[in-house]
């Protein structure tokens, strides 16, 4: 019969060296790490990639048509290989040509660069969305008023849009969270990789996935606390849909 | 409407039927330059890339790309059956039922896929061999494999996904619709099964639809776990002809064609349901 003893050795998720515990939660910080930079870098392409599929000329659409198409049809973790390996190379291959020696990219860096260019196209589309569903009388109003296309983006269609981009944007950001986990395939040690360390070292497979499990389950829990109160502020002062 | 709405992120996540060209669309001066832009891209990277190993890994390809497509339908169809109860519990079944279906729902939706693949692989993998009777029961030749690992956790993560969609469904279906039915004198079951599902999945449909393109961006996790999917195929010609753009790149390709003929084959089914305007 089965020992069960082994698969609830608590001690195993001890903080200080015999246990795993500050390895965990390392890899969980790395993984907070890359999902905030990921994020943020995706909110940036994002914003630049909705102004151009809306605003901007015939091909500066039809390419951000191609950037958005080839991330929401190629699978996250193919994209993270091809540019994790082509982000580095191309680095290195300018840094050649400058007559600089080649560096080593950090994973951290790699990583937050992966997942930033496929968050960038998801925003992408969410933003559009958003800023198709500000009123057009409001942006022309604003022209009217003689305000420059800069600072109608400022004033009016940015803050106007957040209400509608709210939810998309809280959802991916639970979504870069998860995808943190992809960065594994590639060999970063965050929270999925070192808990997979753990659990191979001790041969307690069952207690550091689950471990790794609600520490993953509690960043989604702790954002959707967090994002309950912003979108509450973001939608003050709008009628709700009956 | 406070409530973050999947659909639209599911949208912003998969390619779906609207988002297809016309084809009058494709002849626009500026498109046609683009176009051939692409292809002479597209024919230098024949040329000057490396593709003799190509003839050689064909048939290993094609098979990879069925094991994909299995893994593909066969977790979407049980996961889509676990996920009519689970959306239909969330909405209407007595509260620990109700409790239970959301708590599923939120735990793995709250976690990484590949931390469920691992910890149902490595975890439950490594629990079953210590247990006799399993052991010994029919089901260990199976067990000792990985594929029946990767589809379960495809099929619990699109069950979970697809169960809050369903919700969102049920719940939207016009309780007037349900009203009429049952002053017809419907069962409780043959209203559900005549008129509230098939409303559900109507309203859902393109939720569906992009779940499933999600899905299969979410296949080639099992090839973390040895099952040889088209995945795995090009990262064992990575390994032995130490090449890292062209199988990667052929990858992408055969992706976007998969994507792409599931997106057309979608968008025939969503033109056959009637619908009446908006």
């Amino acid at each position: 019969m089965a020992d069960p003893a082994p698969f609830i050795n608590w001690s195993l998720l001890a903080l200080s060296p015999p246990g795993w515990g500050s390895v965990l939660l390392s890899g969980l910080f790395n993984s907070i790490q890359i999902a905030v930079g990921g994020y943020s870098l995706g909110l940036l392409l994002g914003v630049g990639g909705a102004f151009g599929k809306l605003y901007g000329g015939p091909i500066v659409k039809d390419l951000m048509e191609c950037y958005t198409t080839i991330v929401r049809a190629v699978p996250e973790l193919v994209l993270i290989l091809l540019l994790y390996y082509a982000g580095t190379d191309l680095i290195n291959q300018l840094l050649a040509l400058g007559g600089l020696p080649s560096v080593d990219i950090s994973g951290l860096a790699a990583g937050i660069f992966v997942i930033g260019v496929v968050q960038g196209a998801y925003s992408t589309e969410v933003l559009r969305g958003a800023i198709k569903a500000v009123p057009a009388g409001q942006i022309e109003a604003a022209r009217a008023f003689g305000m420059s296309p800069i600072k109608v983006m400022t004033r009016i269609t940015l803050p106007a849009m957040l209400p509608y981009a709210i939810p998309g944007l809280s959802n991916l950001w639970l979504i870069a969270t998860k995808d943190t986990a992809l960065l594994a395939v590639v060999g970063f040690s965050e929270l999925t990789l070192v808990t997979r360390q753990a659990a191979g070292t001790t041969k307690a497979y069952l207690l550091f996935f689950c471990a790794a499990g609600v520490l993953y389950l509690a960043l989604t829990l702790v954002s959707n606390f967090f994002i309950g109160i912003i979108e509450r502020r973001a939608r003050r002062g709008l009628v709700e849909a009956a | 409407m406070t409530t973050p709405a999947p659909d639209e992120t599911t949208h912003a996540m998969a390619y779906t039927p609207e988002d297809l060209p016309t084809a009058a669309s494709l002849f626009q001066p500026h498109r046609i330059l683009l176009m051939a832009i692409f292809a002479a891209l597209v024919l230098s990277a024949a040329w000057f890339m490396r593709w003799d190993w190509l003839p050689q890994y064909l048939p290993k390809l094609g098979w990879g790309i069925v094991v994909t497509l299995v893994m593909l339908f066969s977790t979407a169809f049980l996961g889509f059956l676990f996920a009519v109860p689970l959306g239909l519990a969330q909405v209407t079944g007595p509260w620990p039922l109700k409790a239970l279906a959301k708590g599923f729902c939120t735990v793995i939706r709250g976690t990484p896929l590949l931390l469920q693949l691992w910890l149902l692989y490595y975890g439950l993998g490594s629990l079953f061999p210590q247990f006799p009777a399993i052991r010994s029961s029919f089901l260990w030749p199976y067990l000792r494999e990985s594929w029946p690992y990767g589809v379960a956790a495809l099929t619990i993560s699109f069950a979970a996904y697809e169960g809050e969609v369903m919700r969102g469904a049920f719940a939207g279906v016009p309780a007037g619709e349900l009203e009429a039915a049952r002053a017809f004198g419907m069962s409780r079951w043959t209203a559900f099964r005549r008129i509230w599902l098939p409303r559900a999945i109507h309203r859902a449909l393109p939720t569906l639809n992009g779940e499933t393109v999600l899905q299969l961006k979410s296949t080639p996790l099992v090839a973390t776990i040895t099952v040889i999917d088209v995945y795995a195929v090009i990262s064992k010609v990575r390994q032995d002809t130490f090449l890292t753009y062209e199988p990667l790149l052929l990858l992408a390709l055969i992706y976007m064609c998969l994507t792409g003929i599931l997106v057309i084959l979608f968008r025939k089914l969503e033109n056959r349901i009637p619908t009446r305007g908006a």
